[in-house]
């Protein structure tokens, strides 16, 4: 394979018990890539991520993230991701810098950089003012910006958002992309989980996973080609339909 | 190592910052070490009484006033109907009702004998047989000094009798405190160590933080020990307030070394922050855990000897409160508290109790998985 392919998977499988939640999904992100992973509420986008975050152990299949296999090397690979999952996961009794210290120092980033950084974060988010506020009193956009922000502090190679953007309003959600944008500018791989298809539509390559099967994967315009509809709404609602699974 | 520094810092800003932690840790061991001694005492004081004297003789009047006279005694109602003192008990102001019959001092002189009629009152079964056992004893007293009174004394008793003196050792007061605070120390350390550990790292599982670190590089035994460190030194904060309160309201010193009993701490806090451990692995919400929590405390406190002895349980419950990391930490403060036990002589505590941490922390992290 190329020297810029991040992320690998063949035939990924996990079931529990008689229940197969991912059914053999193959696919493959480059590096700097913004990879949509679309999916109804129910269809194994989740415990697919948690796969490859190294948060749950897979039933079947290969999968290697930023050259390290799933399996065995997990602790390399943790170095390598960044995370932010759709629990919104600061500390809201810390205060902004107190939350970047902190998740900066368990990924072992001297003082100096720590520092460094976290002016760069602060400046970046506009938030100068804030950094011994209480994370609990910012509103939830800011949160959610500041949580990204957290998930790259180490520079990892990929970050993993799952619906990071639930909740907020479309201004907010916008501004949440441009950090997006500016992060892969940066060489980083947005690994993206949304429910919006406004969201999809700024992605590179989108994949839409169906009854735990990937059913689709390209880009917007060629989905939208092939499946012969107008916009990302209407490419979801015709692949999304076929599913038999429950909502859940 | 660096890790770990960051770990803990943030636990302790968290600690800090929240008031309830706070307050528990300065209150509770107040609250109970002032409270629960005075209010649980076994010894019982002010038997309230009430007499029915139909003899109205000397003798009579003589025996009222040593009862009156006795600070175990408190005389409620005095009056020549049983029927009337009854009442009495009915309105729960009596404990003893003691009659003393007509013709009592006439009996007892002319033959020699009389009788006395007590009647207890005994919804407090514990306050009734204690009130009903220093009565006889008064009267019993009573009785000996009427007799040598009374009699000639032969040059040789003609009634050889034993007499049973004692003395108390290690609380020659029998302070009930004493006996008390000690065993009231372990349970507040149990509650920090076990209950705050298991709480704090559920509620990282609830608001999702603890995913998020399952994600970073950090190590197994770092988190673990992250979550650890602050709620041990929390424990000995706890004991050290414990102990100050302790000498400033009750004036125990214990007799042995406070090293000991650090030392043993040390070690029990190590087995029950493993238990608390092993409760936040079970669980997934602070419902739970304080449910689990709550479960287990009860078991903890009323099967540790603390209450009541463990050598008066059945053989089945025994063996509970020797399954019980509690008991050992019971025993080795009033050991060192009251008899000044040494180091070499709770070995058998430190050894069992090694084996308990052991066993809990080991239970703990096998079932603590960081990928599911």
């Amino acid at each position: 394979m190329e020297e810029n392919t991040v992320i690998k998977v063949k035939n990924l499988t996990k079931q529990f018990g008689a229940f197969t939640a991912v059914d053999g999904i193959s696919f493959e992100v480059k590096k700097g890539e913004i990879f949509g992973f679309l999916g109804a509420n129910g269809a194994g986008k989740t415990t697919a991520m948690r796969m490859l975050t190294g948060l749950s152990y897979p039933t079947a299949g290969e999968a290697t993230i930023a050259g390290f296999d799933i399996y065995r090397d997990t602790e390399k690979i943790k170095q390598e991701i960044g995370y932010m999952s759709q629990k919104f996961s600061l500390y809201e009794d810390l205060t902004v810098g107190e939350n970047i210290r902190f998740y900066g120092g368990i990924y072992g980033l001297s003082d100096e950089l720590l520092e460094t950084r976290t002016e760069a974060i602060l400046k970046n988010l506009e938030l100068e003012n804030e950094r011994k506020t209480l994370v609990a009193s910012l509103p939830l956009g800011w949160k959610q910006k500041l949580a990204f922000s957290v998930a790259v502090l180490h520079r990892p190679q990929i970050v993993f958002l799952d619906e990071p953007t639930g909740g907020v309003d479309p201004i907010t959600r916008r501004k949440f992309w441009e950090l997006i944008y500016q992060s892969a500018e940066e060489g980083i791989t947005i690994f993206v989980t949304t429910h919006y298809m406004d969201e999809a539509e700024y992605c590179d390559r989108v994949s839409i996973m169906v009854d735990g099967r990937i059913d689709a994967l390209d880009t917007p315009a060629q989905l939208k080609v092939q499946l012969d509809a107008v916009d990302m709404d209407e490419v979801f609602l015709k692949l999304a339909r076929k599913a038999t699974r429950a909502d859940g | 190592m660096r890790t770990l520094r960051f770990l803990l810092e943030k636990e302790f800003r968290q600690i800090f910052r929240n008031p309830a932690i706070l307050r528990l840790i300065f209150v509770m061991p107040a609250v109970q070490l002032i409270l629960l001694p005075m209010a649980a005492d076994y010894e019982v004081k002010n038997v309230e009484i009430a007499i029915v004297d139909q003899d109205h003789s000397p003798m009579s009047r003589e025996l009222i006033a040593k009862i009156d006279g006795s600070q175990y005694f408190e005389l409620t109602e005095y009056s020549d109907s049983y029927e009337k003192s009854l009442e009495t008990v009915e309105l729960d102001k009596a404990d003893l009702v003691l009659q003393i019959p007509p013709n009592f001092e006439k009996n007892l002189i002319k033959e020699n004998e009389s009788t006395l009629f007590i009647a207890v009152n005994a919804i407090n079964g514990v306050k009734a047989n204690l009130g009903n056992a220093y009565l006889a004893n008064l009267i019993r007293q009573y009785n000996m000094e009427v007799r040598l009174e009374w009699m000639q004394l032969p040059k040789f008793n003609p009634f050889p009798m034993i007499e049973i003196t004692h003395s108390n050792w290690y609380n020659p007061f029998v302070s009930y405190p004493l006996f008390m605070v000690p065993g009231i120390l372990t349970i507040l350390l149990t509650m920090v160590g076990g209950f705050l550990a298991a709480l704090n790292i559920v509620r990282e599982k609830e608001i999702g933080t603890i995913e998020q670190l399952n994600v970073t590089p950090i190590k197994k035994y770092h988190l673990i020990l992250g979550k650890m460190i602050p709620f041990w030194l929390l424990g000995f904060v706890v004991l050290t307030i414990g102990f100050l309160i302790s000498y400033l309201i009750y004036g125990i010193v214990p007799v042995g070394s406070l090293v000991t009993i650090y030392v043993f701490a040390a070690l029990y806090l190590f087995g029950i922050l493993g238990f608390g451990l092993f409760i936040s692995t079970l669980v997934e919400t602070q419902q739970q855990a304080m449910l689990f929590g709550f479960f287990f405390m009860l078991i903890f406190i009323l099967m540790s000897g603390l209450y009541t002895p463990i050598e008066s349980m059945p053989d089945w419950a025994r063996l509970i409160a020797e399954l019980n990391p509690v008991t050992y930490f019971v025993e080795v403060m009033r050991m060192v508290v009251l008899k000044g036990s040494t180091l070499h002589d709770i070995t058998r505590h430190l050894v069992i109790t090694g084996v308990f941490a052991i066993f809990l922390n080991g239970i703990a992290i096998w079932n603590y998985r960081k990928r599911g």
